[in-house]
């Protein structure tokens, strides 16, 4: 879903730009709201006619029948579907996401937990992928044909072939088993686990900003593995992008023009025609962002990382579906966020887009 | 350009070799604190810490090393029972009261002293709450009407239980051993209990402490509960108020862990203790790793699978006999459950009084032929099994699916997620199911009850697994079903169960295939690390490091 552009002319009058405005502004809401409601009806719906019975899922198999009749009674089964979906619309509306029946905690507490995680993962690993894959992908796209060309569509290759869990293990086997260098599945070492109390769950942040220098940097030893292998792969997607948008680029006739008025190379390359690829290559890295904050199921369970991947699995898994529409709020919500904030970037980098 | 481009490379080597080498920098590995032991174990069945509703294998391990029960079994010998807060007890003559006598001067963790009002606190909220398995109290006759009766103090140390008819006592003891026998702090829980409204389906104007012990402890084992989060951690810390001898060491965490190369690296590595839930592979790796051991124990898990009696082929008795003869058991045993499960054909598992080690069906696909053209089936017939998609029953499905085709059976496997595989099977529209069934609670009566009593064949029965495969159980193995939970003398019980064995073996639509075996690989600086006989008995309070 993209917020569509409202390019004003640049002739007209303010009030018609304000009229414009407030326009763009509805549209903008119904789009949020139509949305949510899709999101929301299409899971809760979904989630109620898969072939599992949700009180099993809650008591388990052994529960006698007569508390599976009085579990059901008061988890509101009984009632018609679409009342069940009008009381969990109320619920949440009033920001009662109901209670998780694998955590028992409320979803709502489970996701500022899980999420940030997920989240701090993601931005490192997107960090990394971005700021070697596009240098990489210029490269490439430069030197097209060349031996690092070759080097970086084989690296983008195994990328994009290799299943992220097999090269996972591999990872552990030789960064962790092998050299030591990183540490073991999970977010932070079992003595830190008593001692270090997180705040805003962003480990990295929440160390520093205690001054605990030490947790800081086992944090750090403890995320830079599955960040690297997340941020590989992204890495992989991104230099593709990088490399097909700067051929384009160095085809057009401005860079002609430049070469022929005697600017450097360096100039052109990272001046010039990166500028104007960067305009969709912000796209793609969002994409690519919004992509791993929905949370890699996969990564997640080889590095034991509690994040929201591996909670929505979780959940889904146990037909435990207040915690599976709440995390389907924050995926859509990711979305959300991510292509608006890549529409202001764009319009930042595009000066065209730009109302005058 | 060239030059332009090589600084840029240069420069990212030059970067990527910064990175490596702030890792490299990166202090040597810290091995496991000295006075911790550290677990690798997947935990993710847990959904609640309340021992009052508790009903998973994981939580009912924690348990036991957190809370204290009136009796425990006696390692040494399952079919036997020990005194844990109970000093003595005394059955009746008519064998209906049961007087417990608590040890003096004992203590919760929190300090509070440990009285017969507890206990008897402790049975109240299970049968109010009425929660999964509250019927392991509620089947001796406890209703919330009858509880303060039934389950009362009489002193500060005389708890007396009084049940509805002269079941056998071993029965009853068993069933205190269950993770609902935990004794909770009445003190305590009274400080958390949250006001509820009385209603039909609940009538009682508090939830007993439910909310606040689903993470919250009240308990005097020899480990108190410092923490759990879901799929993350688990810790405990030594109990210093607990009466009996002292833990060794100081902290136990058990840090979820899914998978099993995971569990092996982490334990190659000195980062955890114990790894908990490895597969053949791995455990092979562990064994033959000198600074590494490793350690099993039957569990009172068994995997069967069992033929739906509504499907009109199945419900012929030749042809459920030459089922037992269509699965390749030494296969299966050598292959796919190596040192996971050991091949067990009988309903009991081992370890529970009345077992019967027998083993009387291999792959014979000339008999089962024999016996399907007895039934008018020479030419075989079609049928479907519901799979759940994990190992080990997913290997199985697929070795049995060969061997029926020896004999023209051609099975289709429908493979499920589990709960969408039991959802189908407690509805009945299965053909064959494979799965696992495990006790409810240590005692015979747990496998003997759902695998032959079946009072009601209509679709409105009780869930045991004779009605599941809405098997006609002849009545009176049924009646002796019963008859074995009021033998009072034990040793007949045992025979009891034993000769309903060999006729479940003979005569059934079960065929049973193992007995679960559970494996951990442990550091060799661990001295007194065991598994029990059952997944209450984990306990690792004698646990010390080198």
């Amino acid at each position: 879903m993209t917020i569509p552009d409202i390019i004003v002319p640049s002739a007209g009058r303010s009030r018609a730009r304000a009229k414009a405005r407030t326009y763009a502004v509805l549209r903008f809401l119904v789009v949020i709201v139509t949305t949510y409601l899709g999101l929301l009806s299409v899971t809760f719906f979904i989630g109620r006619v898969i072939p599992v019975d949700p009180v099993l899922a809650i008591l388990g198999d052994r529960a006698p029948a007569h508390v599976v009749e009085r579990t059901r009674e008061l988890m509101g089964f009984n009632e018609p579907l679409y009342y069940q979906f009008y009381i969990y619309l109320k619920d949440a509306l009033t920001g009662n996401f109901g209670t998780s029946v694998l955590t028992t905690n409320p979803v709502l507490d489970d996701i500022r937990r899980v999420f940030p995680a997920t989240m701090e993962l993601a931005t490192l690993g997107t960090l990394i992928g971005s700021l070697i894959g596009v240098p990489l992908g210029v490269l490439a796209a430069v030197r097209r044909g060349s031996i690092a060309d070759q080097f970086v569509r084989v690296i983008g290759l195994i990328g994009y072939s290799v299943p992220i869990f097999w090269l996972g293990l591999l990872a552990l086997v030789l960064f962790y088993a092998k050299l030591r260098w990183v540490a073991y599945p999970g977010r932070i070492d079992i003595v830190y686990e008593y001692t270090f109390t997180p705040v805003t769950g962003f480990y990295l942040f929440d160390s520093l900003w205690q001054g605990q220098w030490d947790v800081f940097k086992d944090a750090f030893r403890h995320i830079i593995l599955p960040a690297g292998l997340l941020g590989y792969f992204s890495l992989a997607y991104i230099s593709r992008m990088t490399r097909s948008f700067m051929l384009n680029e160095l085809q057009q006739e401005y860079i002609v023009a430049a070469r022929a008025k005697g600017l450097s190379e360096t100039r052109i390359i990272w001046g010039h025609a990166l500028r104007n690829a960067a305009v969709p290559l912000v796209t793609v890295i969002a994409l690519s962002y919004a992509g791993l904050l929905e949370g890699s199921v996969l990564t997640e369970t080889v590095f034991s990382w509690p994040g929201l991947g591996l909670y929505i699995t979780n959940s889904l898994q146990n037909a435990d579906m207040n915690a599976v529409l709440g995390g389907t709020i924050v995926i859509g919500s990711v979305f959300i966020a991510i292509n608006l904030l890549s529409d202001l970037l764009y319009r930042t980098l595009d000066p065209r887009t730009r109302a005058r | 350009m060239m030059h332009s481009m090589n600084t840029h490379f240069r420069m990212l080597t030059a970067s990527a070799a910064m990175a490596l080498i702030l890792m490299a920098g990166a202090p040597a590995f810290a091995e496991t604190p000295a006075d911790t032991l550290v677990e690798g174990f997947a935990f993710d069945d847990i959904i609640t810490m309340d021992p009052g509703e508790a009903f998973e294998l994981s939580t009912a391990e924690i348990t036991a090393n957190t809370y204290s029960y009136l009796v425990r079994l006696d390692l040494n010998d399952t079919s036997k029972i020990v005194g844990d807060l109970a000093e003595s007890w005394t059955v009746s003559d008519d064998g209906l009261t049961y007087t417990f006598k608590l040890k003096p001067g004992l203590t919760f963790a929190s300090g509070n002293p440990i009285t017969a009002e507890d206990v008897a606190y402790s049975f109240e909220r299970v049968v109010k709450l009425d929660k999964s398995p509250a019927f392991i109290l509620t089947q001796f006759g406890l209703t919330g009407d009858n509880i303060a009766e039934k389950a009362k103090a009489t002193d500060a140390n005389t708890f007396v239980f009084t049940v509805d008819k002269a079941y056998a006592p071993s029965f009853v003891l068993n069933c205190l051993t269950a993770t609902v026998g935990s004794v909770v702090d009445k003190k305590l829980v009274l400080e958390h209990v949250a006001a509820v409204t009385p209603s039909d389906e609940y009538k009682y104007d508090n939830d007993f402490g439910n909310a606040w012990l689903k993470t919250g402890y009240a308990g005097s084992g020899a480990f108190k509960l410092r923490e759990w989060r879901a799929n993350e951690v688990i810790v405990l810390e030594r109990n210093d108020n607990y009466a009996g001898e002292k833990t060794p060491l100081a902290r136990v965490i058990y840090r979820h862990m899914k998978e099993s190369s995971g569990q092996r690296l982490a334990l190659e590595n000195g980062d955890i203790d114990v790894a908990r839930n490895l597969e053949p592979g791995d455990l092979e790796a562990v064994a033959k790793n000198a600074d590494l051991a490793s350690t099993s124990a039957p569990k009172g898990t068994v995997y069967y699978f069992s033929l739906n009696q509504k499907n009109p082929n199945l419900a012929k008795p030749e042809v459920a006999e030459a089922f037992k003869y269509l699965v390749d058991y030494d296969a299966i045993g050598s292959t796919l459950i190596k040192g996971i499960g050991e091949i067990h054909q009988t309903f009991l598992p081992k370890g529970v009084l009345g077992e019967l080690d027998e083993n009387p069906y291999k792959l014979d696909v000339a008999k089962a032929k024999e016996l399907l053209a007895k039934a008018g089936l020479a030419d075989g017939f079609t049928v479907t099994m519901d799979v759940r998609n994990t190992q080990p029953v997913t290997g199985i499905a697929e070795s049995v699916q060969q061997t029926l085709a020896q004999a023209n059976i051609k099975m289709e496997i429908i493979p499920g997620d589990g709960k969408q595989t039991l959802t189908k099977y407690r509805a009945r529209t299965h053909d064959i199911y494979i799965g696992q069934w495990g006790q409810d609670y240590f005692d015979p009566n747990s496998n003997a009850e759902t695998f032959t009593v079946n009072m009601d064949n209509s679709d409105e029965g009780t869930k045991t697994l004779a009605w599941r495969n809405a098997w006609e159980v002849p009545k009176e193995w049924t009646e002796q079903s019963k008859a074995a939970l009021l033998e009072k003398d034990a040793a007949k019980r045992a025979d009891m169960y034993k000769d309903l064995q060999k006729k479940v073996l003979e005569n059934s639509p079960f065929v049973i295939i193992f007995q679960q075996t559970e494996v951990a690989g442990y550091s060799g600086k661990l001295k007194g690390f065991k598994l029990g006989p059952s997944f209450d008995t984990n306990y690792v309070w004698t646990v010390s490091k080198d």
